[in-house]
């Protein structure tokens, strides 16, 4: 494997459209809850925490080979904001065309046969890192650290916050980046033998009723 | 009654096995159909601290008071209540009050554990007053619920984090709702010391300390899903991924947030 | 021109010139420009010329969820179900060149649903001068730029002046009241773009889009040949 393949699948050039997605930041702006460096890192600890554990464990799991259809499953269960479903299978869809470009795979193909409008991303970014050669480890960190490098990155065009502010909250941040990533990769190793009811299931309560609020708006500027 | 010993020990209780055992109680409920086109139970086992009561009930359903006879759960405790809706029967069960969580003598967490299943044509409705999570507290709550295919559910969870002016203990509540086997929610929020970073930040909680949930699930969800909604500045009402809809609500406090989830319910169409 | 159309193993990506099904796809074209330059107007105009004769559609990719689509929507020039609006995170030029992957699912999408498309325009909001679309995404592009917006816009060049396949200088009505030299222009034009053609419209004069549409027709040709 190459450790290099990381460092591409991770980077946030990688074209798969999360550059039109603020991951709940731009609601949060709106409704005066980000407003400066400290608050975005306050917004970030806790959808690293609830969202991003779950994206994590979602990933590591379809990194260890588990059901990609239950995990898009689990993944529902876990999103019950229609707008975050949405949201989901598009960047889901949307990745699983830049890795198979990229990594061309037997399983990533059978994964559009079976999701054509889109599985849930962190389904695919599992079995994206899979075709990459990369392992479970690999794909908690890259789930875990896009749910907090998006809203951050979202936030320097919707506030106009200055970037290495944003770029200092990221980095305050990977302590916990990697407590996450390790519990991801916990639960998923269960998960293997219990099922993905061992998966993660945090919750953010204002992610998904701002989700819902955002998806109503008549001018946005990010797709969610 | 099965009073499960050791059932408290999970991982990251750091209970030591010399601490101070807290109370173990099951209580259970079962509902049946009876037959003439009512609802009998029989099965209504109170434990301990859950304390179980018929009372009158204005529809065919059975009506059941869980009502708590001590404080708790306290550190150490683990409660368990089962409810079992057999088919074709209908059952409502609420609390006499609201359940505090409060530290304990001994070491550990508390866990408050709800199973309760629903048969086909069965219908329960589940409506407990709030939990409070008071200062020093360690509580996790699991609730599970089984239905099946044409079963029917109104199930409210409310959270409340620390009394008036009280910092709040440390609470984790998972839920789970599965409809003919397949999960269609399955949520856990931690709040309070000791939790995962963020939980009192902009993406979570932003300072709100009443927390609730409202579960509706209907046969019909399937082709007619509720079209989703937000309810005001910390409120919304989704369509879950299956036959079911669900209310997420914040609020300042207890008040506010039960007018929030009544006027959701109110909003759903008839059943 | 740079048709360059490979085949990338067993799926179809990016530029691939053939659907799943084997059958040859919608010719794609960009129509890229600054702000306010009559990109949304030129794109109405040329569904108005050409939409009995061609199976067509229309990605929008605005700086605000859909402002582009809605006037078109208003405007009628197509059925709804044949415009499509891309979200684009603020950053169009991000959309339609570093990360084209939503506006492939878009007219990939619009050639399932309203299929089989002839043609499918692919709009970015307007962004700025270097702003060009993928070749993954666009079988050509068409730069807009406008007389009011000064006269020497193609004398500095930048990638859309000088690359794109097509320029259109539009609004060439308002040229003697903003004192616009069209001479000149055209000058600095041919000197950055040497062959590649350059167009003068206004679109309130008889002719409108003719010239665009016309080009258009040339393109879908060779596309189709």
């Amino acid at each position: 494997m190459s450790r290099a393949a990381l460092l591409v699948l991770a980077d946030g050039r990688f074209p798969a459209g999360g550059h039109a997605h603020s991951g709940g930041a731009e609601a949060a702006v709106k409704a005066g809850r980000i407003s400066g460096a400290a608050s975005l890192e306050a917004f970030c600890r806790g959808r690293l925490h609830t969202a991003g554990l779950v994206a994590a464990g979602l990933a590591a799991a379809a990194a260890l080979g588990i059901d990609p259809v239950a995990l898009d499953r689990a993944a529902d269960a876990r999103t019950p904001s229609p707008a975050l479903r949405v949201a989901a299978r598009k960047l889901g869809r949307q990745l699983l065309r830049a890795a198979r470009a990229t990594w061309p795979s037997a399983e990533l193909d059978a994964l559009g046969r079976e999701f054509p409008k889109g599985a849930h991303q962190p389904v695919v970014l599992g079995l994206a890192a899979r075709a990459a050669g990369l392992g479970p480890v690999d794909a908690a960190y890259c789930a875990a650290y896009e749910s907090v490098s998006g809203p951050a990155s979202a936030t320097v065009r919707l506030l106009s916050l200055d970037p290495f502010d944003a770029t200092r909250v990221l980095a305050r941040l990977a302590p916990e980046v990697d407590r996450v990533a390790d519990r991801a990769v916990e639960a998923a190793r269960e998960a293997v033998t219990e099922g993905p009811d061992a998966l993660p299931a945090g919750s953010a309560p204002l992610l998904e009723i701002g989700a819902e609020a955002h998806a109503g708006w008549p001018v946005r500027l990010f797709a969610s | 009654m099965s009073v499960r010993a050791g059932a408290g020990a999970g991982a990251g209780a750091g209970a030591g096995a010399g601490a101070a055992a807290g109370v173990r109680s099951v209580a259970r409920i079962v509902a049946r159909d009876d037959g003439r086109g009512g609802t009998s139970l029989p099965v209504l086992e109170s434990d301990g601290p859950l304390a179980l009561r018929r009372t009158r009930s204005a529809g065919a359903g059975a009506r059941v008071m869980l009502v708590g006879a001590m404080s708790g759960p306290l550190g150490g405790d683990h409660f368990t209540v089962e409810g079992r809706v057999e088919e074709g029967a209908r059952l409502s069960v609420g609390s006499a009050a609201a359940t505090i969580a409060l530290p304990g003598q001994a070491k550990g967490d508390a866990r408050y554990d709800v199973r309760l299943t629903v048969a086909d044509q069965g219908e329960l409705h589940w409506l407990p007053e709030q939990l409070i999570s008071a200062q020093g507290s360690d509580l996790k709550v699991a609730t599970r619920v089984e239905l099946a295919p044409t079963a029917r559910l109104v199930l409210r969870e409310e959270q409340v984090l620390g009394r008036v002016g009280e910092e709040p203990g440390r609470l984790t509540s998972r839920l789970t709702v599965r409809v003919a086997g397949q999960a269609v929610l399955d949520q856990e929020l931690a709040c309070g010391p000791g939790a995962s970073g963020g939980w009192d930040g902009p993406a979570v909680m932003a300072g709100h300390r009443a927390i609730g949930q409202l579960v509706v699930v209907r046969p019909e969800f399937a082709a007619e899903p509720v079209t989703a909604a937000v309810l005001g500045e910390g409120a919304s009402l989704v369509p879950l991924a299956g036959p079911a809809a669900l209310v997420t609500a914040v609020a300042p406090d207890a008040l506010r947030l039960r007018r929030l989830l009544d006027e959701a319910l109110a909003s759903l169409p008839r059943a | 021109m740079h048709l360059d159309h490979s085949h990338h193993g067993p799926t179809t990506v990016s530029a691939d010139a053939h659907r799943p099904d084997g059958s040859r796809r919608a010719l794609r074209i960009g129509l890229g420009g600054p702000v306010g330059s009559g990109k949304t107007a030129t794109v109405a105009a040329l569904c108005r010329m050409l939409r009995d004769e061609l199976s067509l559609a229309v990605v929008t990719n605005d700086i605000y969820t859909r402002e582009d689509a809605e006037f078109l929507l208003r405007e009628a020039v197509l059925p709804p179900e044949r415009i499509t609006a891309v979200e684009t995170g603020a950053c169009p030029h991000t959309a339609i060149r570093d990360d084209i992957s939503a506006n492939l699912e878009a007219v990939e999408d619009l050639e399932d649903m309203a299929g089989p498309l002839d043609l499918v325009l692919v709009e970015s909001g307007g962004d700025n001068l270097t702003a060009t679309f993928s070749k993954g995404l666009v079988d050509a592009q068409i730069f807009v730029i406008d007389v009011a917006g000064g006269d020497d816009i193609p004398r500095k060049g930048g990638p859309g002046v000088t690359t794109a396949d097509l320029l259109v200088v539009n609004k060439t009505d308002l040229a003697p009241y903003v004192g616009s030299d069209l001479a000149r222009m055209a000058a600095d034009a041919k000197a950055q773009r040497a062959e590649l053609p350059v167009v003068f419209q206004s679109l309130r004069s008889e002719a409108g889009v003719a010239d665009v549409a016309a080009w258009v027709r040339s393109r879908l040709a060779e596309w189709t040949a």
